[in-house]
């Protein structure tokens, strides 16, 4: 081997431990993650284990729909509906990107259909009508198909007299299907009176961040309210407000601790003890005779990862 | 209440232009009778541009008439429809929210209640009514107002003109979404027919809180989205030159919107926009209004004929 083979070479191997190198720090990045709040370094199998709650400063990372599902109802007791409800674009709208490929972009990012996903399941051996929305999907904004799968899961449960719980993360309206998404706020409330008038529990459960049109209609009218740790909470966003009003807003401002601290919410409960506390809640509301069906719940349980 | 004397809007420009003209040429008249026909002329020409103007308005265009500061408020309204109206204060909690109008009054033979949004017409009155942006204490007073009509089964009349609900410090510690929703949530099983007639803007959650209702009307040139146009064009755009594409986007005219099927019907505006004869947009609007409080009057359920009505309102493939 001579002089030149000897560069070449070392040459080549340089490429591909860098090579390696790359492929490693993407490994790493899907292993490692650090915290948004106390920047500790997480291990991300231990986060998902400990349900994405920071071991250390318990600060609770976003979870998306299924997972919330899988978190809250028994072991394959969930069973979805309307699934195949998606959104159309009768606007036609466009902005930098037409609304059809951002819904496809939306869909590719997140596996999901669309914002929410609705079903029946148990809750610790309680029947009830679930609903999650998920941040993922076009910021979980409420537009036809979110409005609609709301009002048909309450409808549900006005038929079946279970418990509802809808736990709900959004930005607020979508904008693309513009006046047609502000009209779901009006269809989700005047369902929720129905349901209120046949006095059957509706939970709210508030999570990061939900704000705009999902608290001014469905997210502020559960019978009990409940907010997760650190969760954002609000109508205007912060940003908004502080031009607005052209000062600096506390630091807290909008947490879930601070609505507490204002008598807006019930509760504020972490993670972990979220079934369990809705399990209790639904079981003090059940004693008259509003016992719900067994036959309420479907036979075939959605099957989740 | 003339063209003449209010500043032109953006793309009444070429017709502000013309009708100086006119004028410079009218003064010169006596000096000079042989302008006469140029004059004649210009008018024609003027007429027919007034015609092409106002007959292909832009969306951002009547935006621009739905916030023209010499637009009819509310308030206008009330003092026209019966001049004996009697007003109703506060929310019973504490506050009096002055950006929410409440009274009672005679609407032709009917009794009625009117809540409505009103913005300032000076700058002492802009800052009150915080430019017709209400804080949760004009939605907790709107509706107590609400279920006092409901007691004494008074058809109630919701009047719109707000940029949206006010955001700031106190209004979100004060629950503005709450207001809005439980709003709502009670609009929805009111047991009297309500009709909302959007005035000049609709602002998204703050101008629905008072627009659960039975019938929706809009003025020809009002405006209904579910965001402002600004915050559109700064959210999806990032830029707030774009407000033009955002009016055109998001379908907020009345004739949009009644293609959406989400209003009822659309009351026509003088020429050129309400602001161009107060007295005659009352007249109409009231006669629209006892119009379809006659069509509400046969309706058995009117809750169901109300619920119903949201009830329809989606776009999705099943």
């Amino acid at each position: 081997m001579d002089l030149k083979d000897w560069f070449a070479n070392r040459k080549k191997n340089n490429e591909t431990a860098q090579a390696k190198q790359i492929l490693s720090t993407e490994e790493y990045c899907a292993l490692w993650i650090s915290c948004f709040q106390c920047r500790e370094l997480l291990y991300t199998r231990d986060l998902r284990q400990n349900l994405q709650v920071c071991p250390k400063c318990h600060y609770h990372f976003r979870i998306g729909a299924l997972d919330r599902i899988e978190h809250l109802s028994d072991a394959n007791s969930f069973c979805e509906t309307e699934a195949n409800l998606i959104s159309s674009d009768p606007l036609k709208f466009f902005d930098t990107l037409s609304y059809e490929d951002r819904l496809k972009e939306a869909n590719q990012k997140s596996g999901l259909k669309e914002a929410i996903i609705t079903g029946t399941c148990t809750i610790q051996g309680h029947p009830a009508c679930l609903a999650a929305m998920d941040f993922g999907y076009f910021g979980g904004s409420m537009g036809s198909v979110v409005g609609e799968k709301i009002t048909r899961i309450i409808e549900l449960a006005c038929d079946q007299r279970l418990p509802l719980i809808i736990i709900s993360s959004s930005g607020g309206a979508r904008m693309q299907e513009g006046i047609l998404s502000l009209m779901q706020l009006a269809k989700t409330s005047a369902a929720l009176k129905k349901l209120h008038d046949c006095a059957i529990l509706y939970i709210s459960v508030l999570t990061e961040p939900t704000f705009g049109g999902v608290t001014a209609s469905f997210a502020m009218l559960g019978d009990i309210i409940i907010a997760e740790p650190g969760a954002r909470i609000g109508f205007a966003g912060r940003r908004v407000i502080e031009q607005t009003i052209r000062q600096k807003l506390p630091a807290d401002f909008q947490t879930a601790e601070y609505l507490l601290k204002h008598g807006q919410i019930d509760m504020v409960i972490e993670r972990a003890k979220l079934p369990q506390t809705i399990a209790n809640l639904i079981d003090l509301h059940s004693l008259d005779c509003n016992q719900p069906k067994p036959e309420a719940i479907a036979k075939t349980p959605l099957k989740i990862h | 209440m003339t063209t003449g004397k209010l500043p032109p809007l953006e793309f009444e420009l070429p017709l502000a232009n013309l009708n100086t003209q006119i004028e410079a040429l009218e003064r010169q008249l006596p000096s000079n009778p042989a302008l006469e026909q140029e004059i004649l002329e210009l008018h024609k020409q003027y007429d027919n541009l007034k015609r092409s103007i106002y007959g292909n308005l832009r969306a951002i265009d009547r935006l621009a008439i739905a916030r023209h500061p010499q637009r009819p408020y509310t308030r206008d309204y009330l003092d026209r429809f019966d001049p004996n109206w009697i007003e109703l204060h506060g929310d019973r909690h504490g506050v009096d929210d002055p950006a929410m109008v409440c009274g009672l009054l005679k609407l032709g033979n009917y009794r009625v209640l009117i809540v409505g949004t009103q913005k300032g017409r000076n700058i002492r009155e802009k800052q009150l009514c915080n430019f017709g942006m209400p804080q949760p204490e004009g939605y907790r007073k709107a509706l107590r107002c609400f279920k006092h009509a409901e007691k004494f089964n008074l058809p109630i009349i919701t009047l719109i003109d707000t940029p949206g609900a006010y955001p700031g410090m106190a209004a979100e510690e004060h629950n503005q979404a709450q207001a809005i929703a439980y709003n709502l949530f009670e609009l929805a099983n009111l047991k009297v027919p309500i009709i909302s007639v959007i005035l000049g803007e609709g602002g998204s959650g703050g101008a629905l809180a008072i627009g659960l209702t039975n019938t929706i009307l809009m003025l020809e040139n009002s405006v209904y989205s579910v965001i402002s146009p600004e915050g559109c064009a700064s959210i999806l755009w990032r830029s707030p030159t774009k407000v033009q594409e955002a009016c055109e986007s998001m379908k907020i005219t009345a004739q949009e919107n009644k293609d959406l099927g989400i209003i009822d019907d659309i009351i026509e505006e003088p020429l050129g926009g309400a602001h161009h004869n107060w007295n005659l947009i009352a007249k109409t609007t009231q006669n629209y209004i006892i119009k379809y409080l006659d069509k509400l009057n046969i309706e058995n359920d009117i809750v169901e004929h109300r619920t119903r009505k949201f009830r329809k309102i989606g776009c999705f493939k099943d």
